[in-house]
């Protein structure tokens, strides 16, 4: 049996209200919790960078379950925003938990280079290469200020360790679907993304999502109403509950991962965190689909069986999602520029 | 070893000298000094100059050669060394001198301390002086000099209950005295609300209860005690020289409150010139921060722990009262370049002792201490001095 | 720029790793090569220890007047954290309303950047801390 041995999130602390950047670019203040669903979003702290966030996620996976850092094999970090431009990030984990003897790497790929770790370190875990795999998506997302993704971008990250032992959520089938669809991309040396408005809805998010996610149930020979919950990419939080609705999903089978209306997009972490907050709450016997998507990198799926071990997981242990979301510091945007150094240059 | 006595004085005004370079000030000052002596270049044998950053501060090091040069000293090849213990580096340099002289190697030496600090803004100042802690452990992480003095003060408020209004007395009596010597930085008296309601620099402690940043420079003769009588009738002999060392940062001291080095320095020296605290008319004690000179006067035996507001509340540390402290003014209102500082310091009791010290003169005066320290009270360096 | 100076502190600042006296007892951090109170005993016998990252605050102040590098920090919090391994550490505590720190509270370490050579040089990370959930 593969699958996830421990998790962990991390969510900043500071949030800034949707509200609150209307109110500085003029937009009607209720536009973003309206025509988004996006009330809040997390903001990163002046300290704060996607290797701070990796790090957090992968302590709390390992308060809930320590495993030694001779024994992790593969590390991967997937972000779009790693500190560095060159200088990995992985080598860095790796040095925090001691795990020298690791496979390390990083991936960029959208949104979905967490997923696409989870993968990467699933198939090392099958193939017997390692005993013990890392896999972590982390995000510092750029908005441009003034720009729609101002509302959404935010930071928070989900860390992985995939195992063979002591599993307590089984992965019982994981799919791809990538195409060349470019609605959101970042030029080399510009400092915010560019994106094609609403062509990142039907011809990208829909279009991938749908497909990966059809294409993991016949793999696996399920239907919507086998499933307990189901974990969509959250670009805002209005898509993941019409990509559900067309695929057939209720709700209630959403809610529990949908994070967005509260902290916003955290790109390569959002697929991730969103099923760590729904392994806060499964239990034995519950099944769960996950479905990434990436601009311009497709989607990976994953079909996932919860085991009897989960009960034997000191999840309290770290704080769990919905607690981090729930602990909120509010700041105002002249402050979100300060942290996210927009209107500052390195002292 | 045989006794050392001092037989000239001198020092720069402590102050932002916008015009006078680290050099101008060590020559300023040595020239004092060798002037009260009356002794001429080639009578000295030796320098010992204090100095903590010169290298940081203006980019210049070996200070030793510098001031021996252009003190017209290179001409008769004299020895001149540069000595460095942060904020104690006056003190450090005296006590190289002292041992110079009291091991018989040398009969007569110059000891000077300099610092130029105004060159630099405030943000570089504050890193350089940031070095007399540690680098790595403490500053590295964001603490800052008044930092750590500010966590001494939190701390000793914690264990003893001292008010920021208690506290701002140090400064208060500071200033009283430093608005009677013409030599000192801020010659102007202050109020405890002044104190308390000054620019936060790291709470508790405001601006008011933290050193200036000064230029300035300091300087005094030594000679063998049996020669001094032939340079001077008022030679003022060096009773105790003692330096002690703790732990480098603050982190690593099992307490905040007390400092183990000013302790161990200032038994030894009771013990080397035969005195206790009692016998002590007057004392110059380290206030870099309020609270590093309130340990100097309960670590110094001037009080119980605890207890050494109490001396200020009463009124005892003016220069009329049974315990005058600072009356130069302390590092407070006198001013701070921390490499002249500990010379500073033994200037301002030689005057004393001399009774030369004008409106700030403490009646009857024949003994005094002088108590210099490097860090968070890392190094501590005692001195006392008395009429010969 | 400046990289060896830092890096060669990175065990300890990315995972407190100090030193233990197998002679005394005593754990140390930074880690020392020499215990102090066992001397010559202890040459060549520290072992390393990795802390907990728990602690409380012995001492703490709000910097106002920071020193280079955390200019848009300040206000910020400095503390002396006392560990239940025994070593102090001198550290930032971040996520935080000043004015609720107090000697005694419960804290614990995290990761942050700390400073950064200037806009192009590397990074330096190590350990902060924050208070620990009410």
């Amino acid at each position: 049996m593969v699958g996830i041995v421990t998790y962990g999130s991390y969510i900043p602390l500071y949030r800034i209200k949707t509200a609150e950047i209307a109110r500085i670019w003029g937009d009607d203040p209720e536009h973003p919790e309206k025509g988004l669903g996006i009330k809040s979003k997390s903001v990163p702290a002046y300290d704060e960078d996607a290797a701070t966030i990796a790090v957090e996620a992968l302590r709390n996976a390992l308060r809930r379950k320590n495993i030694p850092g001779e024994k992790i094999g593969a590390i991967f970090v997937g972000s779009e925003s790693h500190p560095y431009a060159v200088k990995p990030t992985a080598s860095l984990i790796a040095e925090v938990v001691g795990a020298y003897k690791a496979h390390a790497a990083d991936l960029e790929f959208a949104c979905k280079a967490g997923t696409a770790a989870m993968q990467n370190v699933y198939a090392m875990v099958k193939a017997g290469m390692v005993d013990y795999g890392v896999a972590i998506g982390t995000d510092t997302s750029q908005g441009q200020p003034g720009d729609a993704l101002d509302y959404s971008a935010s930071a928070g990250g989900t860390a992985y360790i995939i195992g063979k032992d002591e599993v307590i959520a089984e992965i019982n089938h994981t799919v791809s679907f990538v195409t060349d669809t470019p609605d959101f991309w970042r030029r080399e040396g510009q400092r915010y993304p560019s994106h094609g408005g609403r062509f990142t809805g039907e011809p990208a998010y829909f279009k991938h999502i749908i497909t990966a996610a059809k294409m993991l149930m016949e793999k696996a020979s399920t239907e919507p109403k086998d499933y307990n919950y189901v974990i969509f990419h959250q670009p805002n939080g209005k898509f993941p509950l019409r990509v559900g609705k067309r695929l057939g999903f209720t709700k209630e089978q959403i809610q529990q991962g949908l994070l967005t209306p509260y902290i916003g997009n955290t790109y390569s972490g959002a697929t991730p965190t969103g099923l760590s907050a729904v392994l806060d709450v499964a239990k034995p016997g519950d099944r769960i689909l996950a479905v990434s998507f990436g601009s311009g990198a497709g989607s990976d799926a994953f079909d996932i069986t919860v085991t009897d071990e989960i009960e034997k997981l000191d999840r309290d242990a770290a704080p769990k999602v919905w607690d981090q979301i729930n602990r909120a510091k509010y700041i105002d945007y002249a402050q979100y520029l300060k942290f996210r150094r927009m209107i500052v240059e390195v002292d | 070893m045989r006794d050392v006595a001092i037989i000239g004085a001198g020092e720069t005004k402590y102050g932002e000298h916008w015009e006078k370079s680290l050099r101008d000030l060590a020559v300023e000052a040595g020239l004092k000094a060798l002037e009260d002596a009356g002794i001429g270049a080639q009578d000295i044998q030796a320098i010992f100059g204090g100095n903590m950053s010169a290298g940081s501060f203006v980019g210049q090091d070996h200070v030793g050669a510098l001031i021996a040069d252009f003190a017209g000293l290179a001409e008769h090849k004299v020895p001149a060394i540069r000595v460095e213990s942060a904020c104690a580096s006056g003190a450090a340099a005296l006590h190289s001198g002292y041992m110079a002289v009291a091991s018989g190697l040398y009969d007569i030496v110059l000891v000077g301390g300099v610092e130029k600090m105004t060159d630099l803004q405030g943000d570089m100042v504050t890193d350089i002086l940031a070095g007399a802690a540690d680098r790595e452990w403490e500053v590295f992480f964001g603490a800052t000099f008044p930092a750590l003095g500010a966590m001494m003060a939190r701390r000793y408020m914690y264990e003893y209950g001292l008010t920021k209004e208690q506290m701002a007395l140090l400064p208060v009596i500071a200033h009283k005295h430093g608005a009677m010597n013409p030599d000192a930085h801020f010659q102007r008296e202050v109020t405890v609300d002044q104190v308390i309601n000054a620019p936060m620099v790291a709470d508790p402690l405001t601006i008011m209860n933290c050193s200036p940043v000064s230029d300035g420079g300091a300087a005094v003769v030594l000679a063998s005690a049996d020669i001094a009588r032939k340079y001077t009738d008022s030679p003022i002999k060096i009773s105790a020289s003692v330096a002690a060392n703790d732990y480098l940062s603050l982190h690593e001291r099992e307490s905040l409150t007390r400092s183990p080095s000013t302790i161990e320095a200032g038994k030894k020296a009771y013990k080397m010139a035969k005195k206790e605290p009692k016998d002590i008319d007057l004392v110059e004690i380290h206030d870099a921060f309020s609270i590093i000179a309130l340990l100097g006067i309960e670590d110094l035996g001037f009080a119980k722990k605890g207890e050494g507001i109490k001396l200020a509340e009463e009124g005892q540390l003016y220069y009329d009262g049974d315990l005058p402290y600072n009356v130069s003014g302390g590092l407070k209102a006198k001013g701070h370049p921390v490499g002249a500082t500990g010379v500073g310091q033994v200037v301002e009791i030689v005057k004393q002792l001399r009774n030369e010290a004008g409106k700030r003169q403490v009646p009857n005066a024949r003994v005094g201490l002088a108590h210099n320290v490097g860090g968070t009270m890392t190094s501590s360096i005692v001195h006392i001095l008395e009429v010969m | 720029m400046v990289v060896p100076r830092f890096w060669r502190e990175r065990r300890s600042r990315y995972s407190l790793i100090g030193t233990k006296c197998p002679v005394c007892g005593t754990v140390y951090f930074p880690p020392r090569s020499v215990c102090p109170k066992c001397g010559r005993k202890s040459v060549g016998k520290m072992e390393e220890v990795q802390l907990s990252g728990k602690g409380k605050v012995y001492s703490y102040t709000i910097v106002h007047q920071n020193v280079i590098g955390y200019k848009y920090q300040k206000p910020y919090v400095m503390a002396i954290i006392e560990t239940p391994e025994g070593p102090k550490l001198t550290g930032q505590i971040v996520d935080v309303e000043p004015e609720k720190v107090h000697i005694g509270m419960p804290v614990h370490a995290v990761f942050r950047r700390i400073a950064e050579d200037g806009k192009a040089g590397i990074i330096q990370y190590g350990y902060k801390f924050v208070p620990d959930e009410e």
